[in-house]
């Protein structure tokens, strides 16, 4: 099989295009493979698999721009990829079983939520130590880091609860009670907001920053699609204000919300059991990890459709995309 | 004979055969409310089906819906191939055949020329149909819609020849349910229009070899995959074999000193 001129076009716009448009690249965790497999943004294909430790999950960007942490959960550390040579250079110990890592814009911080030791362990990556230990709740999971870096938020799975930080402190100052299972963490661009999803209760809940209180709760039903498969997990906003998008489970579908009106307004049909979502650097192409059917699935956020999926490792479950 | 006489010959079929279709309204409602009924009523409940697995040639995971569509622009074009075959035999029988067969045209040339007429007939009822789904959200690439129609020409051939062939077998009308029997259904049933090759072979092995063998199985995958702006190379060597081996029988059929004509004549005198 062979694609018409439409192919050939395209290998020639990528001929001619210069070398520093190529450079971004989507970085995808396999749980089960213990590897990170690299896409070419462009391409959309594999161009390298990282081998890291064991149950390699969520990931985030050194502030240099220069590493990847990667939390590898069995081996109770952080694995550093060297961008450059794609790599592992070194590793850090995070506690037990680290899932959900963020680091803090302003300083040299890794904060990792310890599944298994209801605590949020703050790391530092330059001095290899360890900075603080926050107490939270039952089985923390998602983090997340307000724009200007002053608040953490944690969610934790048992306690259903979304606990604000203070940065400079380390202390929870508030708590807000949210639907089952919240599992996923994140504020809006002008940091005003924080959408915090239920994996259980199949809503994400948006929280307000002025008075912590829960402003707006969306729900989820995809026609059709048994309601017990319908799971809200990763959530990712477009930082114009427009698009939120969420990731909804064994349902296998990206729910897309408008930021502003908190309307649901589609359902992309992605691989099977989509867990976690990144937008590309230009944000017209959003990256979504799917665990059971082991790829990852392009879609473009202007006409709002799947464009293809990429197959990659046995259970993908984090995804970034390269500065 | 000029070649001017020969394009008038082809202009005078092809312009009665779209007269034919103006003229039968219902016939067009009834060629796109068979597909749309399919779509949305049986895809609808089927949606779920398909949606989690993949299938070339599409790049990504798609609904039961979307995968049904160039398997129903497959089912339009075969039983508007049947319906021509029908219209000949209705024609024989009404004695309006006598006229086209009295022309100084050869009779190949006529049969083309009313082989490429039932084609283009079809091709105006599959873009209708593919209108309608991309109004109801099933969204092939664009240049798709263009790429499509040598694909939607080869396979118009291809049931076009058969149902000539098949005319030239049938004697009465009501022998057309028959045809609906024993060659619509089973070549529609038993291919991919419905589902992918591997997921009848999950099921049943006896089935899967007998659409890897339905010359319909190609025709739809060549749709398909042209729909997607891709050749299926495969597939179009073989729909356009069958197409050849099925026009030559035909001719043969239609031969009135070698083929089916004669003795069929010869056997509706006797009766």
């Amino acid at each position: 099989m062979f694609k018409f001129g439409a192919s050939g076009l395209l290998l020639l716009t990528l001929a001619l295009t210069p070398p520093a448009a190529l450079a971004e690249r989507v970085f995808v965790s396999n749980e089960k493979d213990n590897t990170i497999s690299v896409i070419d943004a462009d391409r959309l294909e594999v161009i390298e698999t990282i081998r890291v430790g064991r149950r390699p999950r969520s990931m985030a960007f050194s502030n240099n721009g220069e590493w990847l942490f990667v939390a590898v959960g069995d081996d109770e550390a952080i694995d550093i990829i060297d961008l450059e040579t794609l790599q592992v250079r070194s590793r850090q110990a995070s506690g037990p079983d680290p899932e959900v890592i963020r680091v803090d814009p302003n300083r040299p911080y890794i904060y990792v939520s310890n599944e298994d030791d209801n605590i949020v362990t703050v790391l530092d990556y330059e001095r290899r130590s360890r900075v603080a230990r926050i107490p939270v709740g039952v089985e923390p999971e998602g983090v997340a880091l307000s724009p200007d870096g002053k608040w953490l938020v944690n969610t934790t799975e048992t306690s259903n609860m979304a606990h604000f930080i203070d940065t400079e402190t380390f202390e929870v100052v508030h708590n807000v009670l949210v639907d089952a299972r919240p599992r996923h963490a994140e504020f809006t661009k002008d940091g005003s907001e924080v959408w915090v999803s239920a994996e259980i209760g199949a809503t994400v809940s948006v929280i307000d920053m002025e008075d912590f209180r829960i402003k707006q709760t969306i729900d989820f039903d995809v026609r059709g699609v048994p309601r017990e498969t319908v799971q809200a997990v990763g959530v990712e906003l477009t930082s114009d204000g427009r698009y939120a998008f969420v990731a909804l489970g064994p349902s296998n579908r990206v729910a897309v919300v408008d930021q502003q009106s908190y309307e649901v307004l589609d359902y992309i049909l992605v691989g099977q059991r989509v867990w976690h979502l990144a937008l590309n650097g230009d944000e017209t192409r959003l990256f979504t990890t799917n665990g059971v059917s082991g790829d990852v699935t392009v879609i473009d956020v202007e006409s709002r459709r799947a464009l293809k999926s990429i197959p990659v490792g046995r259970f993908p479950w984090g995804v970034v995309v390269s500065p | 004979m000029m070649p001017a006489g020969y394009l008038q010959c082809l202009r005078g079929i092809l312009w009665r055969e779209l007269l034919r279709f103006v003229h039968q309204r219902s016939r067009f409602v009834a060629a796109l409310v068979r597909p749309l009924v399919w779509l949305l009523v049986f895809a609808a409940g089927f949606r779920m089906a398909l949606g989690v697995a993949m299938t070339e040639p599409y790049q990504t995971y798609i609904l039961y819906e979307v995968y049904i569509v160039p398997g129903l622009v497959g089912m339009i074009q075969l039983f508007n191939g049947m319906q021509s075959s029908l219209s000949m035999v209705y024609d024989r029988e009404m004695g309006s055949m006598r006229v086209l067969l009295v022309s100084p045209f050869p009779r190949w040339y006529l049969l083309i020329c009313k082989l490429l007429a039932g084609t283009g007939v079809s091709i105006v009822q599959v873009y209708a149909f593919l209108a309608i789904a991309y109004a109801y959200g099933i969204q092939a690439p664009l240049l798709g819609y263009l790429y499509v129609l040598p694909a939607l020409i080869v396979t118009g051939l291809m049931v076009g020849s058969l149902g000539l062939l098949l005319s030239s077998f049938i004697r009465q009308l009501e022998n057309f349910a028959g045809v609906m029997n024993f060659v619509i259904f089973p070549m529609f049933f038993i291919s991919s229009a419905l589902y992918p090759l591997w997921r009848l072979r999950e099921s049943s092995q006896i089935v899967y070899q007998l659409a890897a063998l339905n010359p319909f199985t190609y025709a739809v995958e060549l749709i398909r995959f042209a729909l997607y702006e891709q050749l299926h190379g495969q597939a179009a060597l073989i729909t356009l074999s069958v197409t050849a081996v099925l026009l030559a029988l035909a001719i043969l059929g239609y031969n009135p000193a070698r083929g089916m004509m004669t003795r069929k004549t010869g056997a509706g005198a006797e009766a």
